[in-house]
Parts: structure tokens; sequence; C-alpha cells
């Protein structure tokens, strides 16, 4: 479904990227593993188009993509929830929601927001708060009730885990193991690696901007170096 | 109601068209612009052009201006694709010296002579100049012009401008196409700009380049500010008040810029959100007393 090859992003003279190449089937989840810096969110925001590789390919639905603006990306299926859950600051927790189903009809808009709701029941008691007054997690969660609003057909999540409390850790993530059920496929980038492992298929670990390992969830738990790296041990 | 009062009062109904059609590419989309009055200039004379030297009636001068500024506008937003913030006002701000040179230099426009003997407008056989009639007309356009910006808050339309106010990334990324929003409020705020030129160019009678400089662009921007940006109450109130006491208090009127400058830089400094904004002090002291009141 998302094919990346040969990416190389560089941000002037800082290269950030270098020849990563990575898959995602359908209905399938990856996770990218990286620590700080190791250019995690410089692969999703080259997905999502915020950022022009120099050069490499980014293919979906077996097409280039690269020439295509982010809200056209947007339309062929692709949906993000971006690092430090940034969401419409000086909007409504509903306006944030409704703008995620901007390209959806009044109908699938009413829907989806039942189901978000059903997800993070606290957002819908919020629902008439200002998004910058939430607290960090309570955004990172409008964040992907966003993103979920647009009916993505690969969902691209930045960082989800940072800054929320284990329990609603593990929350997010069995959404997204909900998510994966009802077909939607999910590229998710993190440092942890922990959690992330319990709900994909496949994960590939970035350093320093490269690929330097990738494999199921269970070669990647068992392999020495991750389970020093990113799982303590 | 004298001639005098009649006539401030067709005055200060232009401005505040002025400054709600500007809001709604500043208040509303983001786009901080330094050459409105380019837009009334552009308005004023494509109606005084059409009807002084082409013979056509008011009507159609009124609502080609409204068009072709408007169409204008869409053109001269083009560079808000390319540059942010900071760029974006400077283009605008060389957009509206262009303008006036054009009008200036070149002689269909009239050079520095402008156009004049531009025809009052007539309805029904009946023809009005100015007086409660022409006075009407021009509140009933300040009211078309806050029906729209009303309406556009309330759609998918303000919606999409409101994000690209926020965040263009982060617009982009729910699909919401930039570009074309952009553009959209140029044309928008441009055309209404427009229909107010035309109604300013047969009050008067006459246009001449140097109405529509730089200079009216940053006191139509003041009065936006000063009364609150991104509201609907507050370009009214703050072109009312900032076009009505210099027409009365002859001594404001020859320091006008000075204090539009002043008022901008205090703004900025104090209160950012202006008079009326949303979480001004007066605004908040008003909602208050009306809470307390009901
Ligand atoms: N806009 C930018 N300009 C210059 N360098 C940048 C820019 N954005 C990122 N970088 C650099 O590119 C590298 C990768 O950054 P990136 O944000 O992709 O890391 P990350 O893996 O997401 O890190 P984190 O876990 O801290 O979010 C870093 O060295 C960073 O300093
Ligand atoms: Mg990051």
């Amino acid at each position: 479904m998302l094919e990346v090859q040969q990416l190389n992003v560089a941000y002037g003279h800082i290269q950030a990227l270098f020849d990563v190449s990575l898959s995602v089937n359908e209905q399938e989840a990856v996770a990218v593993l990286g620590a700080n810096g190791a250019g995690k969110s410089t692969l999703i925001k080259s997905i999502m188009g915020w950022v022009q590789p120099a050069s490499g390919d980014i293919r979906f639905e077996g097409e280039s993509i690269l020439h295509l603006q982010p809200w056209e990306r947007v339309r062929r299926g692709l949906a993000l929830t971006p690092e430090g859950g940034r969401v419409f600051p000086d909007l409504s927790v509903e306006d944030n929601l409704r703008l995620g189903g901007y390209l959806q009809p009044e109908e699938a808009i009413r829907e989806d927001m039942a189901t978000v709701f059903e997800l993070f029941p606290v957002l819908e008691e919020r629902r008439k708060q200002i998004a910058k007054t939430l607290s960090g997690g309570e955004r990172q969660m409008l964040a992907i009730g966003r993103a979920l609003m647009a009916r993505p057909k690969l969902l691209l999540i930045d960082e989800v885990s940072m800054g929320l409390m284990p329990i609603l850790v593990k929350r997010v993530f069995s959404v997204f193991s909900e998510l994966r059920r009802r077909g939607v496929s999910i590229l998710l980038v993190e440092q942890n690696a922990f959690e992330s492992l319990k709900v994909v298929d496949r994960a590939y670990v970035l350093e320093n901007g490269r690929i330097v390992l990738s494999g199921t969830t269970e070669e990647l738990q068992a392999d020495p170096r991750v389970r020093a790296a990113y799982l303590g041990g | 109601m004298s001639d005098y009062v009649l006539s401030v009062a067709v005055f200060v109904g232009i401005w505040v068209t002025l400054a709600l059609s500007l809001n709604i590419l500043t208040g509303f989309a983001g786009q901080v612009s330094l050459g409105h009055a380019a837009f009334f200039g552009i308005g004023a004379y494509t109606s005084a052009i059409l009807t002084a030297n082409y013979g056509q009636s008011f009507w159609t001068g009124f609502a080609l201006a409204i068009l072709i500024t408007g169409m204008t506008g869409a053109v001269l937003g083009l560079p808000s694709l390319r540059v942010r913030h900071d760029f974006l006002v400077l283009v605008t701000m060389g957009v509206n010296f262009v303008v006036v040179a054009l009008f200036k230099y070149v002689d269909f426009f009239g050079g520095a002579m402008g156009i004049v003997n531009i025809p009052a407008p007539s309805l029904f056989g009946h023809t009005f100049r100015g007086g409660a009639p022409y006075l009407i007309l021009v509140w009933v356009y300040a009211l078309a012009t806050l029906g729209v910006s009303w309406y556009l808050s309330k759609t998918w339309t303000g919606m999409a401008f409101n994000t690209v106010r926020l965040d263009e990334d982060a617009a982009a990324a729910v699909g919401v196409s930039v570009p074309r929003f952009k553009i959209y409020a140029f044309a928008i705020s441009a055309a209404l700009a427009g229909g107010a030129g035309s109604l300013y160019a047969h009050f008067i009678g006459s246009v001449f380049p140097d109405t529509f400089v730089f200079l009216e662009s940053i006191a139509i921007l003041s009065m936006v500010i000063f009364g609150g940006v991104g509201t609907l109450r507050g370009p009214i109130v703050g072109a009312i008040i900032l076009k009505a006491a210099p027409e009365m208090l002859r001594f404001v009127q020859d320091y006008r810029f000075t204090l539009y400058g002043a008022l901008l830089v205090l703004m900025m400094l104090f209160q950012p959100m202006g008079l009326l904004g949303d979480d001004s002090w007066l605004w908040t002291k008003l909602q208050r007393l009306f809470r307390k009141g009901s």
C-alpha cells in the first residue's frame, strides 16, 4: 500500500534521511523505532508532503505521490497525527474534529464524531473547550481523533505516546488494534518500542537517518541490539 | 439631517465596509495586507471610467467594480501562495504603490488630474447624488458586507480560512487546499472593497490617485485592529470611531495619519486583540455588565 524507496531528505546542508526504504502492506501496522533526532518525524513529514525529499520515491497504492500536495494526499487516503498533539489551538475540540472530517460528508462526520467520543470519552466532556487549554494528553487524543475523522486508508502517527501516562498509552495503542481490525493500515513512529511492538506486525529501526534493522515483531523483540537499546535489556 | 452630518455618515458607511472587507482577508484568513486601499481605488476607478468615459449607468459601473476588483484581488493574491507573513506585508505594500503609480502616470486613468464628472446614480428615473437615498444605499452595502462576513464565519469556507490563519501546514494535512482559500479570501475581500470604491466615486463625483495611497491602507488596517481583528463588531466600531472622529474634529483631521499610526502601535503593545476583541479588557467588562444586568 505504501512504499518508500531510497528516500534522501536534507534540511539545507544537514541530511536527515539516507536511502530509507520501507513498506506498509494493506491492513498492516508497522512501526519505525528510533531515538531523538533519528529522523522519524522527517520520514512522516515527507510522506505527508510537508517536506520535499532530495531523491527517492514515495508510492501509495501503486502510484508515486511525490508530486501531490498534502491536501491531495489526504484525498488519496492518508491522515496524520502530528508530533506533540499539534491541533488547531484556538478552535474548540468539536471544531478540530469536524475539520478532521473536512473532506467527508456531514453524515460521516456525525457518525465518526460519535465513534471518537466513544474511544475518548474525555473529549466529549470537553467538546466546547478550546484546544489550547486541553492537557497535553487530551490534546494527543484530540490529534488522533481528528486523524480518524478523515477515514484514512493509512494512518501516520508521530510519537503519540509522548506525554501520555502509561494507562493512556495502552488505551491509545488498543485503539490502533481496533482500527486495524476495521481495515486501516498504520505507520507509527515511536521511541516507545515496548508498547509499539505489542501492536504492530513489523518494525524498522532508524538510527541517524538510516534503517539499520527490520523484521517482524518477534524477530525484533528477540534481537539483542533492540533489547539493549529500546527494551531496557 | 444637515448635509454635513449626512456626508460624514456616508463616509463612515464606506469605511465600515472597507474595514469589514479587510477583516475577511486579515482577520479570518490571516493574510495581513497593507495594500487594501489599492482595491478601494481599483473599484473607484473602474466605476468612474465606465460611467464618466463610457456612458455606462451607475449600476453597471458598481457591479463591474465589484467583479473586476474581485478578479484583480485573486490575481494580486497569487504572491501570498509563495511568501508568508512578513514578506506578504511588504508585497501588498508594493502592490499599493504600483497601483497608485498606474493611476497617476497612465493616461487611460486620467493621470494626476484623475477622473471627473462621474455621474450620480439614478433609480426609477430619479437621480440622487447625496442625500438620504445615497446614505441608505451606502449602508445597505455595508450591511451586505457584514452579511457576507457573518455567512462566511458560519460555513466551511470560514472554517477553512481559520485553519489557514492558525496553521497552514496543519490545514493542508486535514485536506484544506490552502492556496485556493487564500485566493478566495483575496478575491472576496477585494470585491467588497471594490464596491466601496464605486460608492465613494459616485458620491464625490471625481477620483484622484492620492485618495488610494499606502497611508489609506494603514488607516483601514488601524480601524480593523483598533476595533478587534477577526470579530464582526470590531472593524465596525473601529471604523466608526476612527473615521467619524477626524471628520468631526478639525484638529484631528490634520493629524489623522499620525493618530492612526500611534493607535496601531499602542494597540499592538497593550491590546493586540483590539478594543472589542474576544479577550480584550473592554469586551470582558461589557460582557460582565450585560450578564449582571440580565
Ligand atoms: N526544519 C529543520 N531544519 C533543520 N534541521 C532539521 C529540521 N527538522 C529536523 N531537523 C534535523 O533533522 C534530524 C532529524 O529530525 P527529526 O525531527 O526527524 O527527528 P525525530 O526522530 O523525529 O526526533 P524526536 O524523537 O526528537 O522527535 C535532526 O538532527 C534535526 O535536528
Ligand atoms: Mg520527531
